[in-house]
């Protein structure tokens, strides 16, 4: 770990500021992913500014504006406390259950849900120095792609980064089309759709997605939905727990009568960022949600895969895992 | 009170009972101190520096950032590090410790793997070590490495382990019609212990050395580290007071001599704690395997031909994992193949891992055995019995004790094996197919020479002595309740000192030998202190047992005894004031095959030149076992869940039922581990692992350890020592991996021959 400063402050204000100024600074959240990342020599910041006292930590109602009736989660609110909020809970279930399906108890009560979306990919070859990796040394070549990549991804991957993103937290949130609202410069704020805020690699796999570098998430806003009685989070993975996802996926569905009216899928563990079934889903609107349905829903999204070496057991697992998903979410999201 | 007679066995009261850890406290509330935690005044701190190439030379380092970064106050390189006794082979073995790999640190500049310790920085803090140790520039000529086993089984420098006749099975195998060939694979596996090796290295001017080490090996690390340094050996001293996890994997290696090298340089104390991600390639590993199982039955079921064919790789080191082991001792067959060949890869030296051979070897064993039962469509358990070995088939002598068949007739009917249908896929329980898998499990007992000295003293206390090892096991436990039986005195007064090089030697802590080897020590010793006590209190005018022979005299509750009367007694405490004795001290040899020797006073029975126990060539020694196991397996989803394992282990006598079972639980999570996700995984390109830390390198979480129901037979070996004690430590990871598999078939009647039973190995 390369010496560093640290800093504190209460001023949102003042943080971004901060961060403006100083281009080598990161922020100090619960610190679950960066200081791993520090101590491996892979993020070498000149300074942490530590933001756990800002006031970001409320779960409220939105009032009013765009997504009135829907719900704000502060972005340093604990992944345990947001799975464990009764209307989490209670309305926005895919929320909990994602979150609980990720790390393990003593990592969630120190995670904050900014750092969730902002944590970094898990991809062995980012993580050694010794390897070759473009996303930690721009320029530097890929050592996944034609090295071991059995938890990479199979959609969006560019020749420069084979990486995906390590959430199953944002994996619901971009199914249930979450806004992130960040703080920038001057204390201008602004929304990103959650499904523009996380990158695909392209060639410039260093940026995970399009935050700026001074601006701080403040919030994540979920809009109202009828998806409560019938969503379903599924993660397959290497052992019962604590493991990232071979395959994951979200799924919500609202009926209307017999059919579907409207239908969220996304995957995790495929992808640079959560990856969103667009296809999937616009084939089952108006459908009967029977298994033959779901089983052509999942392979119109999967015959988009491109597999390497050593995942194309996703490809098919990405189809059961979906079509699984969805049979549970209209189970009521029961586990079995 | 239990009546014991000095000049006889002693009876056991204490040994057998569940006692709780005698350390359990310490540990849990923190006091135990482990190695890492001794630090010492103006201690420095030391961190490696890896190579990032496989095979070839160092051409230079670049050292001008790193000492300039705050703290350091060396470096070490091959160009400067203090020059150690060559290795030799020969000269190593004469002092009875061993390398776990046949590598001085820092000696020259040439690098033989991925990963291999090539310089040390030493700084004021650990943090300044660590952050000075990425400074630290290396150029080097690189040679292209091995990594591939299979590629590397067909160069020329591949050789051959050991073999039993050799190419004798081809014949019969390929003119039999019942018969399966099958290949099996297990990867490699690493030891992974909750602590990582640590070492603090204390010099006292240039020819005394104290090493905290975390170590399994005290007294052979002790004249390694004597040899290399060139001191005498009781100029050096081990201790290891607690091990956070062995498993084979803390044997004397690098990290500890560079510990000594590190503090001899810069003249202080200096520890070296290794991280998570050097453990992956820096205290050895088990190598992987590829096994071919050719097995052939007769009409009425009857073996008539085992061939285990096995691949494994092998560097730096004489050691290479012997696949075989389990195949010499079970089962009857006319004709028996067992062959090894041993490929070099350019990695670090594999080494012990908990039962080292059985566990891989059995894998492959068990599941042809079952394949075969099953192409009869027969009960596996009953296709056991009928090739049940109640002899050493090999050897051709008996075994010292074999209660297997009674293992499998508890195991079938505690686990409720008469539902289980001999056709897969019969059962189901919504999404989960449900199957039912068994196989046997076995170890070779061990045991080797041990020295015990106890010393009592006035006030009631004994002190256990021996440079034995806590790996975490329950020694400590064992070793208290041994002294309790042998001496009549309450577990509560019986303080044991083990993890010491100048205790009195002892034997390393492997090979699931410990309880075996020293606990007759403990009684031998424990014999020699009652009969001193007794000869002092029959001569002892003002003793009540004055002028009494020895057999009549009994002992417990910390006294002696008239056996007819129990009012005529004497305390220990007593018949030691009066006769001006503050301690009293009894030492003993213990030798397999041999009586108890080195005796520091003389024996008063005949019991100690009893003990012809542990003659190799007479008896076959094991521990025997048999797993059950319930699956349930998620066919679209590729998931295995083990959901309740019922295990029936012949480990001889129990020593304690409680420490005992949680060895045999632990060695089940062990075999559930390498059954559904244990996996040191390599990049060939630069044979390195990509598996870096317990994110990437699955043991199993709670979640995927179901119920253990575990039972013993507890019948006491009457040949192994005189309390009959066979090993436990590794005997329980036996079979499980192959248990397993037998039940996904089960399940599925889907046949799963490559290690470890991840989704996606299901799912192609």
């Amino acid at each position: 770990m390369r010496p560093f400063k640290y800093s504190t402050t209460n001023d949102i204000n003042v943080a971004v500021k901060m961060l403006q100024v100083k281009g080598h600074a990161k922020l100090l959240g619960g610190g679950t992913n960066i200081l791993d990342l520090m101590k491996e020599d892979v993020e070498h910041p000149e300074e942490l500014i530590d933001i756990t006292g800002l006031s970001y930590t409320q779960i409220k109602s939105i009032s009013s504006g765009p997504n009135a009736e829907g719900i704000s989660i502060g972005a340093l609110c604990k992944n345990t406390d947001t799975a464990n909020d009764p209307i989490i809970r209670q309305n926005f279930p895919l929320v909990a259950q994602a979150i609980l399906a990720g790390a393990s108890a003593q990592i969630r009560n120190m995670a904050t849900n900014g750092g969730n979306l902002n944590q970094r990919t898990r991809c062995s070859y980012f993580y050694d120095i010794a390897m070759p990796c473009n996303k930690r040394e721009p320029g530097a070549g890929c050592a996944a792609i034609e090295g071991i990549n059995k938890m990479h991804a199979i959609f969006g991957w560019s020749k420069d980064c084979v990486a995906v993103h390590p959430s199953d937290l944002c994996v619901a949130l971009v199914a249930l089309d979450a806004i992130v609202k960040v703080m920038g410069a001057g204390g201008k704020e602004r929304l990103i759709q959650f499904s523009d805020y996380h990158r695909l690699p392209g060639t410039d796999p260093q940026k995970d997605n399009n935050l700026q570098q001074e601006e701080i998430i403040t919030e994540i806003q979920l809009p109202k939905n009828n998806f409560a009685s019938k969503s379903y989070y599924l993660k397959v993975r290497d052992r019962s727990s604590y493991a990232f996802a071979l395959v994951s996926v979200a799924a919500a569905i609202e009926m209307a009568g017999n059919q579907i009216k409207q239908v969220r899928i996304a995957m995790g563990g495929v992808s640079h960022k959560p990856w969103r079934a667009y296809e999937a889903e616009q084939f089952l609107i108006n459908k009967t949600p029977d298994e033959a349905n779901f089983n052509l829903a999942a392979e119109l999204e999967m015959r988009n895969a491109k597999p390497l070496k050593h995942n194309k057991f996703k490809v098919e697992l990405g189809i059961r895992t979906m079509v699984r998903a969805l049979t549970q979410a209209m189970n009521g999201g029961k586990h079995t | 009170m239990a009546a014991n007679t000095p000049n006889q066995n002693t009876n056991m009261a204490i040994i057998g009972k569940p006692l709780d850890r005698v350390d359990g406290h310490l540990k849990v509330t923190g006091i135990a101190t482990f190695v890492a935690e001794f630090n010492q005044p103006n201690m420095a701190y030391a961190f490696p520096v890896r190579s990032t190439i496989a095979k070839g030379s160092i051409t230079g380092f670049d050292l001008i950032l790193a000492e300039k970064s705050g703290g350091v106050i060396s470096i070490l390189t091959h160009e400067n590090a203090p020059r150690l006794q060559p290795f030799d082979p020969l000269e190593i073995k004469k002092t009875g410790g061993f390398l776990a790999e046949n590598l001085i640190p820092l000696q020259d500049n040439k690098v033989h793997y991925f990963g291999q310790f090539i310089a040390v920085v030493l700084a004021e803090t650990f943090e300044e070590a660590r952050h000075a140790a990425t400074l630290v520039k290396v150029s080097y000529a690189k040679e292209k490495a091995d990594a591939d086993l299979n590629e590397a089984l067909l160069k020329s420098s591949v050789r051959e382990g050991a073999q039993l006749n050799k190419g004798q099975a081809s014949a019969i195998i390929e003119t039999s019609n019942l018969k399966i060939e099958q290949t099996y694979t297990t990867p490699a596996q690493n030891h992974h212990p909750m602590e990582p090796h640590a070492a603090i290295a204390i010099w006292d001017g240039a020819d005394k050395l104290t090493l905290y080490d975390s170590t399994q090996v005290i007294v052979g690390m002790r004249n390694i580290t004597a040899y290399f340094f060139k001191l005498k050996p009781e100029d050096v001293r081990i201790l290891c007071p607690y091990l956070g996890g062995g498993f084979g994997g803390k044997s004397p290696a690098a990290h500890n001599i560079l510990a000594a090298m590190a503090g001899k340089k810069i003249n202080r104390p200096v520890k070296l704690v290794i991280t998570r991600q050097m453990m992956q390639t820096n205290v050895g590993r088990r190598s992987p395997t590829i096994q071919k199982v050719a097995l052939a039955c007769d009409l009425q079921g009857k073996l008539t031909v085992i061939r285990h064919q096995n691949s494994s790789y092998s560097n730096l080191t004489d050691f290479s994992e012997p696949v075989g082991i389990q195949t010499q001792v079970l089962y009857n067959a006319p004709v028996r193949e067992i062959t090894h060949q041993i490929a070099k890869l350019d990695m670090n030296a594999p080494t012990y891992m908990r039962a080292p051979g059985h566990a891989v070897g059995s894998f492959a064993l068990e599941s042809a055995i079952d394949e075969m039962a099953y192409e009869l469509r027969m009960d596996p358990v009953q296709f056991r019995i009928l090739n049940h070995a109640s002899t050493d088939p090999v050897k051709k002598i008996n075994f010292s004790s074999n209660h297997l068949l009674e293992c499998f007739q508890i195991g079938v009917e505690k686990f409720g094996w008469a539902s289980r249908k001999i056709q897969p896929r019969q059962t189901r329980n919504g999404q989960w197919l449900v199957g039912y898998g068994m196989a046997t499990s076995v170890h070779h007992g061990v045991r080797r020479p041990a020295t015990v000295r106890i010393q009592l003293s006035n006030d009631g206390m004994a002190t256990v002595m021996t440079a034995s090892q806590e790996l975490g096991t329950g020694t400590y436990t064992i070793l208290t309740q041994t002294a309790a039986d042998a001496l009549g005195i309450a577990v509560g007064k019986i303080k044991v000192l083990v993890g010491d090089s100048d205790l009195p030697p002892a034997p390393f802590a492997a090979g699931s030998s410990t309880t075996a080897s020293v606990n007759p020590a403990v009684l031998a010793a424990g014999e020699l202190l009652r009969c001193e006590l007794m000869r002092i209190a029959i001569a002892d005018p003002k003793s009540k047992l004055n002028g009494r022979n020895t057999k009549d005299i009994s002992f417990a509750d910390s006294k002696l005894y008239l056996s007819s009367d129990i009012s005529i007694s004497d305390s220990y405490k007593d018949i030691m004031r009066r006769n001006n004795r503050e301690t009293m001290q009894a030492s003993a040899t213990a030798t397999p095959g041999g009586a108890a020797s080195g005796a520091t006073v003389a024996p008063c029975g005949p019991s100690m030149d009893q003990d012809q126990n542990y003659d190799t060539h007479k008896y076959s020694f094991h521990s025997f076992g048999a797993h059950f196991v319930e699956v349930w397996v998620d066919e679209d989803l590729g998931t295995i869940r083990v959901k309740r394992v019922t295990t029936v282990q012949d480990i001889g006598r129990v020593m304690n039922e409680k420490t005992a079972r949680s060895q045999v639980i632990g060695g089940v999570i062990f075999g559930i581990g390498a059954a559904l996700m244990e996996e040191t995984v390599f990049d060939n390109r630069w044979a390195s692992p990509v598996t870096r830390t317990l994110a990437d390198y699955h043991v199993p979480v709670n979640l995927d350890v179901p119920p253990i129901d575990v039972h013993f037979i507890g019948k006491p070996d009457p040949h192994i020592s005189s309390i009959g004690s066979k090993g436990v430590g590794e005997v329980g990871i036996v079979g499980v991996s192959a248990a397993i598999a037998n039940a996904v078939f089960n399940a599925t009647g889907k046949r799963l021959r490559n290690l470890p039973f991840t989704p996606d190995k299901l799912f192609v």
